[in-house]
């Protein structure tokens, strides 16, 4: 059991880099000690200029995702004793612009989201004194995976359909918009369907399935993505053949 | 409230192309591409391939078969070309070409079903 | 002595990564979906095959008998074994990938996964036997 590991992390200062270089470290690896658990010593003890984003470190936040040995993985998850010793490349998450080190914008997917409507939409809302929006358990399976997303955004760094064509709606903002189209108490998925319907919403995505198997809530968004594409096939028939009726 | 274009309706002929396929030809070519010609198994002779063929469901079944199974390859074809190429710029002719293709192989496989005896 | 001062926010240079040509040789499962979808091209293949099929009974005996011959030549033989094997990995990958895609509900109860699964399996087995048994055995 190696008792230390050899870290490889990618620094980008935009000030004075044109690409990415790597510094190296050895990192103490207890078994107990995640990727973020060396980064964290690094920036304590070796090198404070280090940037990078984390919060929670449980594993519900979404900030800590990065490319670990070209993995997409949240690093609060990733145990160093794994890859002991090493080397192990930590880099920025694949496919969006870095704007430090291991940070990279998100403005493209937060963007996208706001798009889809995330959000409950209703004609009218209820009056409180009418009580709650009662739901039993097999209306909540319905949605209830698509519910569990984090925002970490380790399935766009998998998906090659968004690295080849930015515009692509991508795999979370498609799962989250399910995830509101298939709860009953919706009533926004005629409202949604403009945006997913597009050439490069839901048409764009080829099935790869990278982005499921990569996703750390076990979201499933390439199912969430096919299905959608079934709805919105039988939708786009019946607005052809009965454009009033529809 | 949705947006026009063609792609609902080529991915559904995608998909039903990929079941008709998938469940078809395997079995086909295990006997028409291998077993028949390395003579593990007798292959039909031709009067009984002319009763199978003549059999209008028969013929009706192999021209599903034909045709979502190119519009199947058309597809699949076309989308591996801009996303595993990035063959961007041509994005319409590769379209054209892909689906051309399906549209005159269609007709031919209908030309050829009508014309057995 | 107020001077109004103009704030232009400092953004820094960002690094886009573009995504190399042959990303698709970086990952096993990148590989395995670049070959999935690169099977179409013998489902085309045998469609063409089947054609030549069709068109050689339609002539006579001796066109259909002259096309077996040439099926057994040499490297139509190699294209059909094969085609053989990714139109199997065609069919396998497009079955597995059913349930992912297709949420089947029955009376208000889903219909599990692997069932959904299995259909496709059986229909796929009960066609070859047809297929089979209409070449062979009638």
């Amino acid at each position: 059991m190696a008792s230390h590991i050899r870290l490889q992390v990618a620094r980008y200062r935009p000030e004075q880099d044109s690409e990415i270089t790597f510094d190296e470290h050895e990192v103490p690896c207890p078994k107990d000690w995640v990727v973020l658990d060396g980064l964290n010593h690094i920036k304590d003890r070796i090198d404070g200029t280090l940037s990078y984003r984390w919060s929670c470190r449980m594993g519900i936040c979404g900030s800590c995702g990065m490319s670990v040995n070209g993995e997409p993985k949240l690093t609060c998850a990733t145990f160093l004793a794994d890859y002991a010793p090493g080397p192990l490349r930590v880099e920025p998450l694949r496919n969006f612009p870095v704007i430090r080190d291991l940070i990279v914008d998100v403005g493209d997917f937060m963007r996208k989201l706001a798009r889809v409507k995330p959000w409950i939409v209703r004609q009218a809302e209820k009056p409180l004194a009418e009580g709650e929006y009662l739901q039993t358990p097999e209306e909540l399976e319905e949605y209830k995976q698509y519910s569990m997303c984090i925002n970490c955004m380790l399935c766009y760094a998998a998906c090659p359909i968004y690295g080849l064509d930015p515009k692509f709606i991508g795999p979370a903002a498609i799962a989250l918009a399910q995830r509101y189209n298939l709860d009953n108490r919706d009533e926004g998925a005629a409202a949604r369907m403009a945006v997913l319907s597009e050439h490069e919403g839901i048409w764009g995505c080829t099935f790869v399935g990278e982005c499921t198997k990569v996703c750390p809530k076990h979201v499933d968004p390439a199912g969430a993505i096919q299905r959608y594409k079934l709805t919105a096939a039988v939708e786009s028939m019946k607005s052809f053949f009965m454009p009033r009726g529809a | 409230m949705i947006k026009r274009h063609p792609e609902p309706l080529l991915w559904m002929l995608f998909s039903a192309g990929g079941v008709i396929s998938g469940m078809l030809m395997p079995i086909l070519v295990l006997l028409f591409g291998i077993a028949f010609p390395l003579a593990w198994l007798t292959p039909p002779s031709h009067e009984q391939m002319l009763a199978v063929l003549g059999n209008p469901l028969t013929r009706l079944a192999l021209l599903a078969l034909c045709v979502l199974s190119l519009f199947h390859w058309a597809h699949r074809f076309r989308h591996t070309l801009y996303d595993g190429l990035q063959i961007k710029h041509l994005n319409e002719v590769i379209a054209l070409v892909s689906y051309g293709i399906a549209v005159v192989g269609s007709v031919a496989a209908a030309y050829l079903m009508w014309q057995v005896p | 002595m107020a001077r109004s001062h103009v704030y232009t926010d400092y953004h820094p240079r960002w690094l886009r990564r573009n995504l190399s040509t042959y990303w698709w040789l970086e990952k096993r499962a990148y590989l395995a979906f670049i070959l999935r979808e690169g099977s179409c091209m013998f489902v085309a293949w045998f469609v063409a095959y089947l054609l030549l099929l069709v068109r050689a009974v339609t002539i006579g005996p001796g066109s259909y008998a002259q096309f077996l011959e040439w099926s057994a030549a040499p490297w139509v033989l190699a294209v059909n074994i094969v085609a053989f094997v990714f139109i199997v990995y065609h069919a396998v990958t497009f079955f597995v990938a059913a349930p992912q895609a297709m949420v089947v509900h029955i009376r208000r109860k889903r219909v599990p996964s692997y069932l959904v699964l299995a259909g496709h399996y059986v229909a796929w087995a009960i066609a070859s036997v047809f297929v089979s048994w209409l070449l062979l055995g009638a």
